[in-house]
């Protein structure tokens, strides 16, 4: 068994409404922050996981992505694995 | 009929659903806790509002895989009815019982207050008492109501009259200056495609007795009790 380190973010989908994104840009704009065109707000979920192989553990992650961590009706995923 | 409050951690309607129910002499209440795996002789399941396992990840995320909710699916399954208010809306979406999904309101505030609502159809298990061409007045209390969903899914809630309820003013005038939350299209409340799981973000436990400002919610609940056309 291997320790894997799996980086997960979730993201909403382009095209949903992100009112939290929304918010920072126009405060980033009333700071000065000139050309800020849009924000997407997310949440990045670091997990260690035990598994033979890469595969393996790519698989989990991805299944508990999909699972738990994304609301595939408004939210992607995507997953880097390291050692 | 026998009504069953579920209770999850972090639930705080809980109360307010058991005593609207007792208030309003409608039927007997009992509670579910989350661990239990059983619905037993229930006849309707309300999930309540609140902040279900600290809404952590996402409003009602974690709360579908409690055991309790696998037998609430069981009893959704075999037509029993059941309805998610507030915090249990997001239950209800999470757990694929409704589709869709709540984002945060639009304003990124948590809006306390009352709102009216249109029955947009008044033919459901849920709504058949409410009187015709009233506004329902209903409080709402949420930092995150605003529904969305995709377009796909739009089409056919419309395509098969699935809007329960809408923000509107007193008069009934749907409009963005009556919704609280930017929620798609004002919707405040849809029903399966079975129609027997309600979802709403309004709390009609709240209102059902003069005193608290509102009795309106009671058409809700003699809805569920009384037997429709």
């Amino acid at each position: 068994m291997v320790l894997f380190n799996a980086r997960i973010e979730v993201r909403f989908k382009l095209g949903v409404l992100d009112p939290q994104g929304e918010t920072i840009k126009n405060a980033l704009l009333n700071l000065g922050f000139l050309g800020i065109k849009s924000i997407n707000t997310g949440k990045t979920f670091r997990v260690n996981i035990e598994a033979e192989t890469v595969e393996k553990a790519r698989q989990v992650a991805n299944d508990l992505a999909d699972r738990l961590l994304a609301n595939p009706v408004i939210e992607d995923f995507q997953v880097e694995i390291s050692q | 009929m026998k009504f069953g409050v579920a209770i999850f951690p972090g639930s705080n309607c809980d109360f307010d659903s058991y005593y609207a129910i007792k208030a309003t002499g409608l039927g007997e209440v009992r509670y579910l806790w989350h661990g239990d795996s059983t619905v037993d002789d229930c006849d309707i399941i309300i999930l309540p509002g609140g902040f279900s396992y600290g809404d952590y990840l996402r409003s009602g995320a974690i709360a579908r895989f409690s055991p309790i909710m696998k037998s609430i699916i069981e009893f959704v399954r075999e037509g029993g009815p059941v309805m998610g208010i507030c915090n249990g809306f997001q239950i209800l979406l999470e757990a694929g019982l409704l589709p869709g999904a709540i984002r945060k309101n639009s304003g990124m505030r948590f809006v306390c207050k009352d709102v009216y609502l249109k029955v947009e159809n008044r033919a459901t298990k849920f709504t058949h008492k409410c009187p015709e061409n009233k506004t329902l007045r209903l409080p709402i209390a949420h930092a995150e109501g605003n529904y969305f969903a995709d377009r796909k899914t739009l089409d056919f809630l419309h395509a098969e009259n699935r809007i329960a309820f809408r923000y509107c003013d007193k008069q009934g005038n749907v409009s963005d200056e009556a919704n609280p939350n930017g929620a798609l299209e004002n919707i405040a409340g849809i029903v399966n495609e079975q129609g027997n799981v309600l979802g709403m973000m309004p709390h009609p436990e709240r209102a059902c007795e003069m005193l608290l400002g509102s009795s309106d919610g009671r058409y809700i609940f003699e809805s569920l009790v009384e037997k429709g056309n």
